[in-house]
C-alpha cells in the first residue's frame, strides 16, 4: 500500500465501494437507476439479440490457432531473437484478446450454447488473472451503475487519472501483482470488503474455490520454471498477462476515459470508436461501447448492426483510435490540474432527451 | 386469486413475452409456442430490471441487463447473477385470450 501511494495522485473522491461515495450514490438516486436507451423496435432488437454458435466458434478457432502457432514458434525459437515476434503475437492474443472473450462469454452472449460460454469464460478469466466469480459480479455492477462513483468497481479512469499506474499497467507491472495477490487472498478464504459488497453469500464459496485453482496452476508453472531453470514455461502461462496486455489498454481505456461520472446516460459516459477488422477481431467489437451498454444482450457479432440502428441518437463515433486518444490525452492532462474537467459529447440534433428516473434504492 | 384477461394470444409472438401491469405490480406473460403460456413476476430478482425487454430462448427468460436466467415454467434461477427464483402464476388460453391468475 505504501508503494501505491508513491505512484498515485491524491483524488478528491473516494472510488472504493465502501467509502462515503457509496452512500452519496444512493442518496442521489444513482444506484440501480433507470438509464436512457435509444428506443429500438422489439422485432429488430429480438433479431439482433438472437443467439448463434457459429461466429464465436469460428473466432475461437482462429484465436486458438494463432495462440498455438505463435506459442509453438516462440518455443521452437527460444533462445534466439527470432522468438520475439512470435511472443509479441502470442502475448497480445493471450492477454488482450482474452479480455474480450472473458467479457462476451461473461455476458453469456458469444455462444448460443451455455456451456461453451461458461467454458471460455473460465479459461479467459484464468488467462487474465481474474477470479471468474468475483469478476462476474463486478461486471454486473459495472453495467448496473456504470461510472457511478462509489458503486462501479471498474472505473479505470479516475480523476485525476492515475497516469503512472496506467502507464505501468501497459505491461501489467501493477495489475499483475495486484491480480495475483487478489487471487491468493481469495485462495486463503478471504474476500475483502469491496468484493464482499459485490458477491452474495451463496457465491462466496465458489469464489474461494476458483482462487485456489488459479493459484495452484500458477504455483505449478512457477515450480516447473524453477525446476527447469528456464523462463519459458512462464512465458507461455502467466507472463503473457504482463507483456501482452498493452493493446487491451490502448483499445479499452477509451471506453469511458475522460467522460462524465454520475450520469444516467451511456451516451455521455461511454465512447464508441471505429476500428479496423483486425482490432475488432481481437476486441470482439467492444469498440461499439455505447451500443453495448445500452443493449448488453446483443452479441458482439451483431454490434455493428446495432450501431447502424441507433447511431442517429448517439454522439458521432470517434473515427479511429488515434482520434479517440487525441481527444483523451489533452483532457486527462487538464484533469491533473482540474479533476472536475471532463469531455461532454455532442448529441446529434433531435437526439432523445433523458429525464433521469432516479432510483429509490437504499444502501 | 382471480383470473385476469392479460391479452390476446396473438399479441405475444412465439418465444416472446409481454409486460403486464396490474394493481401496482408488474408481471411477465410468456408464449413459448402455440398455446403454451406462462406467467411470472415481471422484475428480475437480481436488480429489479423489467424482464419484458429480455430474450426468451426455449423455456428460459434472459434478463436484458445482466443475463440472469430463469426457467419460466418453475421460476427457478438458472444463471447468475440471478440467484433467487421468480414467483410464477398459473396461465392459460381461453378462446384466444391469455388469462393469468395473479393477486
Amino acid at each position: 500500500m505504501g508503494l501505491m501511494r508513491l505512484i498515485t495522485f491524491p483524488m478528491e473522491r473516494d472510488y472504493s465501494l465502501t467509502g462515503p461515495e457509496r452512500q452519496n450514490a444512493f442518496d442521489k438516486g444513482l444506484a440501480g437507476a433507470e438509464w436512457y436507451r435509444t428506443p429500438v423496435d422489439r422485432k429488430v432488437l429480438k433479431s439482433l439479440m438472437k443467439r448463434t454458435d457459429w461466429p464465436a466458434t469460428r473466432d475461437m478457432a482462429i484465436w486458438v490457432a494463432v495462440l498455438v502457432g505463435s506459442g509453438a514458434g516462440g518455443i521452437l525459437l527460444w533462445g534466439s531473437w527470432w522468438a520475439l515476434p512470435f511472443f509479441f503475437v502470442y502475448g497480445v492474443f493471450y492477454a488482450s484478446a482474452a479480455d474480450s472473450r472473458w467479457h462476451e462469454c461473461g455476458h453469456g452472449t458469444a455462444f448460443k450454447t451455455r456451456w461453451k460460454n461458461d467454458a471460455v469464460y473460465e479459461l479467459a478469466s484464468f488467462l487474465i488473472m481474474r477470479n471468474s466469480v468475483v469478476w462476474r459480479w463486478s461486471h454486473a455492477r459495472h453495467h448496473t451503475d456504470t461510472i457511478i462513483v462509489g458503486r462501479d468497481p471498474e472505473i479505470a479512469g479516475m480523476r485525476p487519472p492515475q497516469l503512472i499506474v496506467l502507464c505501468l499497467n501497459l505491461f501489467g507491472i501493477v495489475a499483475v501483482p495486484q491480480g495475483l495477490v487478489a487471487l491468493a487472498r481469495n485462495a486463503a478464504g478471504i474476500l475483502p470488503p469491496d468484493e464482499a459488497d459485490l458477491i452474495p453469500e451463496t457465491e462466496r464459496g465458489k469464489a474461494i474455490r476458483v482462487g485456489r485453482i488459479h493459484i495452484a496452476i500458477y504455483v505449478l508453472v512457477a515450480l516447473i520454471s524453477i525446476w527447469s531453470w528456464s523462463l519459458l514455461p512462464l512465458m507461455i502461462i502467466g507472463l503473457p498477462r504482463a507483456y501482452g496486455i498493452w493493446l487491451l489498454l490502448v483499445m479499452g481505456l477509451p471506453q469511458h476515459l475522460g467522460l462524465a461520472e454520475d450520469v444516467l446516460d451511456y451516451r455521455i459516459n461511454s465512447r464508441t470508436v471505429l476500428m479496423n477488422r483486425i482490432l475488432r477481431f481481437i476486441y470482439w467489437n467492444m469498440n461499439y461501447h455505447i451500443e453495448h451498454h445500452m443493449y448488453p444482450m446483443v452479441p458482439y457479432h451483431a454490434l455493428p448492426k446495432l450501431h447502424e440502428v441507433v447511431k442517429h441518437d448517439l454522439p458521432a463515433p470517434n473515427p479511429s483510435l488515434w482520434n479517440a486518444w487525441s481527444e483523451i490525452i489533452p483532457c486527462v492532462r487538464r484533469q491533473l490540474r482540474d479533476p472536475r474537467h471532463f469531455i461532454r459529447p455532442q448529441l446529434p440534433e433531435g437526439a432523445g432527451v433523458w429525464e433521469p428516473v432516479r432510483s429509490n434504492q437504499t444502501a | 386469486m382471480p383470473w385476469i384477461d392479460a391479452c390476446a394470444l396473438v399479441d405475444i409472438e412465439e418465444e416472446d413475452l409481454v409486460r403486464l401491469d396490474h394493481e401496482g405490480r408488474t408481471y411477465a406473460v410468456y408464449r413459448i409456442s402455440g398455446e403454451e403460456v406462462y406467467c411470472t413476476d415481471g422484475l428480475c430478482t437480481h436488480e429489479k430490471v423489467h424482464l419484458a425487454d429480455g430474450l426468451v430462448v426455449d423455456h428460459t427468460i434472459e434478463c436484458p441487463k445482466h443475463n440472469g436466467q430463469f426457467d419460466v415454467r418453475t421460476g427457478n434461477a438458472i444463471r447468475s447473477p440471478a440467484c433467487e427464483a421468480l414467483k410464477t402464476y398459473p396461465a392459460r388460453v381461453v378462446d384466444g385470450r391469455v388469462h393469468v391468475e395473479i393477486p
